[in-house]
């Protein structure tokens, strides 16, 4: 195999993880990485290096459509911003100290948790709740949108939220993913932002918390061009089709397949992490 | 369209800020391509050797390194130079949002985002 036949390969299987994470919410970065290292025999810095600057790409893309749709919650989303950049660039730098099993053991497990949160959602009104001490003093409390008009919600937990957001960051700067998973458990479950504004505002986060260790990645020599250069190019054109296709599809099927395929590969790099052959 | 977070940023703002980040992704888009181009068409038929980890060469890990590279005209170059510029996107719009407090003259979130930008730049000048 020559190197126009591997980028050829690579910018297929981009595409399709692209497509499939816009389809399903999920982002395209969480099988970037298993793909690059089970199926093409990538080096896994290599491939969180390719992935990071992807998860960029897709946020930055997907961002520029919502920003003005009034959901996400600027406040919210650059007070945790703090938590994540601090987070990203210490997962950055411990990425490097970290043996390559011992990544490939924290994706399976981190995989393994985002494919069981994809499963369940939900959604209820805070408005009425009692006011959170450092909402209040930060000013996050706000309202969105909805078919009703104007619904205001209450910002809850906000320390929890903070400490989550930290993770969140670890996690990408480890991982290159954009840790939508554990952003989700922070600003759904912990703060109970309604779920637009969580997804919205968390989309912002990823691709500034992605920037953060990107930087790092850079320096460290971890992202290579000519590996880089399919898999972005692929992630992109694939979540933008995605994103086209959003309403003809059935999601809740589509969820349900890429949640699966994300437990095999989280079983597969569990199994080759703990075997030491990663 | 209604636009109703605390920040309050008003319409024409948003606009603005949904142009630069899309400028920016098919921005670096297009320069990344344009370094694939002549990265495939200089070492396209060679073996690909990702397997074993050795790390880029020192010009492409810093960013007046990856500038010098791709005034060159070279492949690996330029593609660098289109990840810097899609890196730089959501930093633009960390910039913007500092514009956006001000205007409001909300000082608390002006610092709070300028903590932001300063991690950033350490991340990316000083590669931390």
């Amino acid at each position: 195999m020559n190197i126009i036949t591997f980028t050829l390969a690579l910018g297929a299987g981009s595409v399709a993880a692209g497509f499939l994470g816009a389809l399903t919410g999920l982002g395209g970065g969480v099988v970037i990485v298993p793909l690059l290292v089970l199926l093409f025999g990538v080096d896994i810095r290599y491939a969180i290096g390719a992935s990071l600057v992807s998860v960029i790409a897709t946020s930055s893309g997907a961002a520029a459509a919502y920003v003005r749709e009034g959901y996400s919650n600027i406040r919210v989303g650059m007070f945790l911003e703090i938590a994540t950049t601090v987070g990203a660039l210490s997962g950055a730098m411990v990425a490097a100290k970290v043996p390559t099993s011992g990544l490939a053991i924290v994706f399976g497990c981190v995989l393994l948790y985002s494919a069981y949160l994809s499963g369940r959602r939900m959604d209820g009104s805070t408005a009425d709740a009692r006011p959170d001490r450092w909402a209040t003093a930060l000013r996050l409390d706000a309202t969105y949108p909805t078919p009703a008009g104007e619904q205001a919600y209450r910002v809850q937990h906000v320390p929890a939220g903070f400490g989550l957001m930290y993770a969140a960051g670890v996690l990408s700067g480890l991982l290159g993913i954009g840790s939508g998973a554990v952003k989700v458990l922070a600003m759904d479950q912990a703060m109970r932002l309604p779920f637009k504004v969580s997804t919205t505002t968390s989309n912002f986060m990823i691709g500034v918390t992605a920037a953060a260790s990107a930087g790092v990645y850079l320096h460290r020599g971890y992202i290579d061009p000519g590996l880089a250069m399919p898999v972005v190019l692929g992630v992109l054109l694939g979540s933008m089709q995605g994103a086209r296709v959003l309403g003809a599809a059935h999601p809740r099927r589509l969820r349900l397949v890429f949640t699966w395929v994300i437990v095999a590969l989280a079983l597969e790099m569990l199994f080759n992490g703990l075997t030491g052959r990663i | 369209m209604r636009r109703v977070t605390s920040a309050g940023a008003d319409e024409q703002f948003d606009i603005v800020l949904a142009h630069v980040l899309r400028f920016g992704v098919l921005l670096s888009a297009g320069v990344v391509a344009a370094g694939g181009v002549v990265f495939l068409v200089r070492h396209g038929f060679e073996p690909p050797s990702y397997h074993v980890f050795r790390g880029q060469p020192l010009p492409l890990r810093s960013v007046l390194g990856i500038v010098a590279e791709s005034f060159d005209l070279r492949g690996r170059g330029l593609i660098q130079l289109g990840l810097l510029l899609l890196i730089a996107t959501p930093i633009a719009r960390v910039v913007f949002s500092i514009a956006g407090f001000a205007r409001q003259r909300d000082w608390l979130y002006v610092s709070i985002t300028l903590v932001v930008l300063t991690l950033l730049g350490y991340s990316l000048l000083a590669g931390a």
